[in-house]
């Protein structure tokens, strides 16, 4: 029994159920002093792995493995979820939704992905992905006096009991066909007797399940419907940790079990790819709400992020990782910018609304077009070498035409953004947007220097070998 | 012998009992049947020493779930004398069903008989619970724990979701009630002949 490993996520989970007794028994509005404490035991739970030295090794009888893959993920999933909530400060404020269980929901979706990337047992995969799947429906619904957070709620709940589902069955087949829920015994199997129908089929149910949560094409359906209706740092949290998480325990799954069966794994997930980047891309190009607009984009991305997966091996793991990390910094600091899109009647939504802000707001208007270039791809911005890692591999291997694909799908997808970057500078008139809380404007600032944090060397070489070695661990 | 006797009495029990559950011209009293039925098939578990089986089907299936079949029954109010005017025209439906059941029986037992049934025997030293507990609380002890959360965070969910706090509620406060004197309560006053109590 080792439990040393997994002392942050045994605390986080104490200290977030601590949360909540405080939240229940004291009188008064406690959500903001609870907002704070869960933002510091996020930062504080992103950066006990790295700083601790990363101690690696099999935790809870090798059920969860704890690796530099995992410190590395956990580093930003912490982060993000301490932005999330950071992001959410204002908004559930003036939309008097400020109840402290948005913390203590968000610390446990934050936990449920922890065990998500560091599953090495399907046990586990399944706990770690239905913890947080539970908190993001809730927080889906959480402004329950509106009709689209509920149908969006209900939706998206709808849909992942389906997930859970396909992915239930998936783990059943592959038990019944190889004996074994862990990672290594089935890998055990998988290489000794080879595989049969069996196992191919159980685990094209789990990608698919798993593909659900990443709203990779086909089943991407619920995506637009949930992040329109969600409040917009519900959708900002969406955007950014489960994926990351997610596409983390998919990557797991298919080196680890399922490394003996390459050729068989590969096809599903370039079909995968290719129909989200494409999807992505078409969907996005008649929207005019813009967080509508932003999930379309996340679908097409997820499609970019799948491409090295497919092509496999240490490198495609790398490339898979720096482009998820630039992705979910971008992606922060978009919704630090729409969350600022408030103008004295309320919150507007649609990408209209920003005409004219070069002139209304100079700097969010920048802001925000340096993170539209980066999710374009523009150099030197930090998307470019986000989307170069990610399909330098898959060229190199083989996979030419898939990164072709993903070319032309770029480019269809860069309209889109090029459109909000034209209403903003080019566009007459708008009204004028209220002034941000210094909260929403310091991310955004954040996640813009670090869009241009590249230029820098010393920064880069770093965290480039620290990618490295999350991505040989895996192996 | 005493097994078989107790065999053939739950057994007939069980029967008789499903059968007044679509019987019955009460529905109510179609859920006592089936809560009855449920006790004779958990009597049959013990028999076949599948004791832990016949606790989770007393505890979930008695205890939640046929409890809630009575509460929807009661709330539903739904004439359930004019639905059973249908009986007839349903018959040769639930007959074939019925028979499809019977033959799908028929064949579990003869593979059961006949056959190697594939399913490893258990050590009839260790009880279900025993085997059952054991590793639950070892070596999956952090899953158990994570299932607990699981469902802590749906309650959670069912709470901020349904959950209003409703203003101007009278609730009772033992401390301040204890703490009311004589004085803070009762005013004497002296009333003048022909002027009433004044605010």
């Amino acid at each position: 029994m080792n439990y040393q490993l997994i002392l942050p996520e045994i605390l986080l989970a104490l200290c977030a159920s601590f949360l909540l007794g405080i939240g229940v028994s004291k009188k008064g509005n406690r959500a903001p002093v609870i907002r704070n404490v869960a933002i510091a035991l996020l930062v504080i739970y992103a950066l006990v792995g790295p700083v601790l030295g990363g101690r690696s090794g099999p935790a809870a009888n090798g059920m969860l493995m704890i690796d530099a893959y995992a410190h590395y993920l956990k580093f930003f999933l912490g982060l993000s979820g301490a932005a999330a909530l950071l992001l959410s400060k204002s908004y559930l404020k003036t939309e008097k939704l400020d109840h402290f269980e948005f913390s203590v929901l968000l610390l446990y979706a934050v936990l449920g992905m922890g065990v998500m990337v560091s599953a090495n047992n399907m046990l586990a995969l399944y706990i770690g992905i239905e913890l947080q799947s539970l908190a993001l429906y809730v927080m889906a619904a959480f402004n329950r006096d509106s009709l689209r957070a509920s149908e969006a709620g209900l939706k998206y709940f709808v849909l992942g009991a389906i997930s859970s589902g396909l992915l239930l069955y998936g783990i059943t087949l592959v038990y019944g066909f190889t004996g074994s829920v862990d990672f290594d015994g089935i890998a055990a199997a998988v290489a000794s007797n080879g595989y049969s129908s069996g196992v191919i089929a159980g685990m094209v149910f789990i990608l698919c399940g798993l593909a659900f949560k990443i709203s990779a094409a086909p089943f991407h359906m619920w995506t637009p419907d949930v992040y329109e209706g969600s409040p917009a740092p519900v959708t900002a949290f969406f955007a950014s940790a489960p994926k990351l998480a997610a596409i983390a325990l998919m990557a797991r799954v298919i080196i680890g079990p399922f490394d003996g069966i390459m050729d068989q794994w590969q096809s599903v997930i370039i079909v995968l790819a290719l129909l989200s980047m494409f999807v992505g891309a078409v969907g996005a190009l008649m929207q005019t709400n813009i967080k509508r607009l932003m999930a379309y984009s996340s679908i097409a991305n997820m499609g970019y992020a799948l491409v090295p997966l497919a092509s496999g091996g240490e490198e495609g793991v790398r490339g898979m990782l720096i482009f998820m990390t630039i992705y979910i910094i971008s992606i922060t600091g978009i919704f630090a910018c729409i969350l600022q899109m408030r103008n004295r009647d309320g919150v507007v939504e649609q990408i209209s609304d920003l005409s004219g802000l070069s002139r209304t707001n100079r700097g969010m208007a920048f802001s925000l077009t340096a993170l539209m270039f980066s999710l374009m791809g523009i150099p030197p911005l930090l998307g470019f070498f986000g989307k170069l890692f990610a399909f330098w591999h898959a060229a190199s291997v083989g996979l030419v035409w898939l990164v072709v694909a993903a070319l032309i799908a770029s480019v269809i997808g860069a309209f889109y953004y090029l459109r909000i970057v034209k209403i903003m500078w080019m566009d007459e008139g708008g009204r004028e947007f209220i002034a941000p809380p210094a909260s929403l404007a310091w991310t955004s600032t954040v996640s813009v220097a670090m869009v241009f944090l590249t230029i820098i060397p010393f920064i880069a070489i770093p965290a480039r070998g620290w990618v490295e070695q999350a991505s040989t661990s895996l192996f | 012998m005493l097994v078989t006797l107790t065999f053939y009495l739950l057994a007939a029990v069980a029967v008789m009992a499903a059968f007044m559950v679509v019987a019955a011209r009460n529905p109510v009293h179609s859920v006592m049947y089936l809560i009855l039925t449920f006790f004779s098939a958990a009597g049959l578990f013990i028999l076949m020493g599948a004791e832990f089986l016949a606790l989770l089907l007393i505890m979930v299936y008695v205890g939640a779930v046929a409890v809630l079949f009575l509460f929807v029954v009661m709330m539903l109010e739904v004439d359930f004398v004019e639905i059973k005017q249908g009986f007839l025209q349903y018959a040769p439906f639930g007959l074939v069903m019925a028979f499809i059941l019977f033959l799908e029986m028929v064949l579990v037992g003869a593979a059961y008989f006949f056959g190697d049934s594939g399913v490893p025997d258990t050590d009839p030293e260790v009880s279900n619970l025993e085997a059952i507990g054991s590793v639950l609380y070892t070596d999956y002890a952090l899953f158990f724990e994570g299932v607990g959360l699981v469902l802590l965070v749906a309650m959670i969910g069912a709470i901020v979701l349904t959950h209003r706090a409703r203003d101007g509620v009278r609730r009772q406060d033992v401390g301040r009630q204890v703490a009311r004197t004589r004085e803070a309560a009762i005013k004497k006053v002296d009333i003048e002949p022909g002027e009433g109590i004044g605010p």
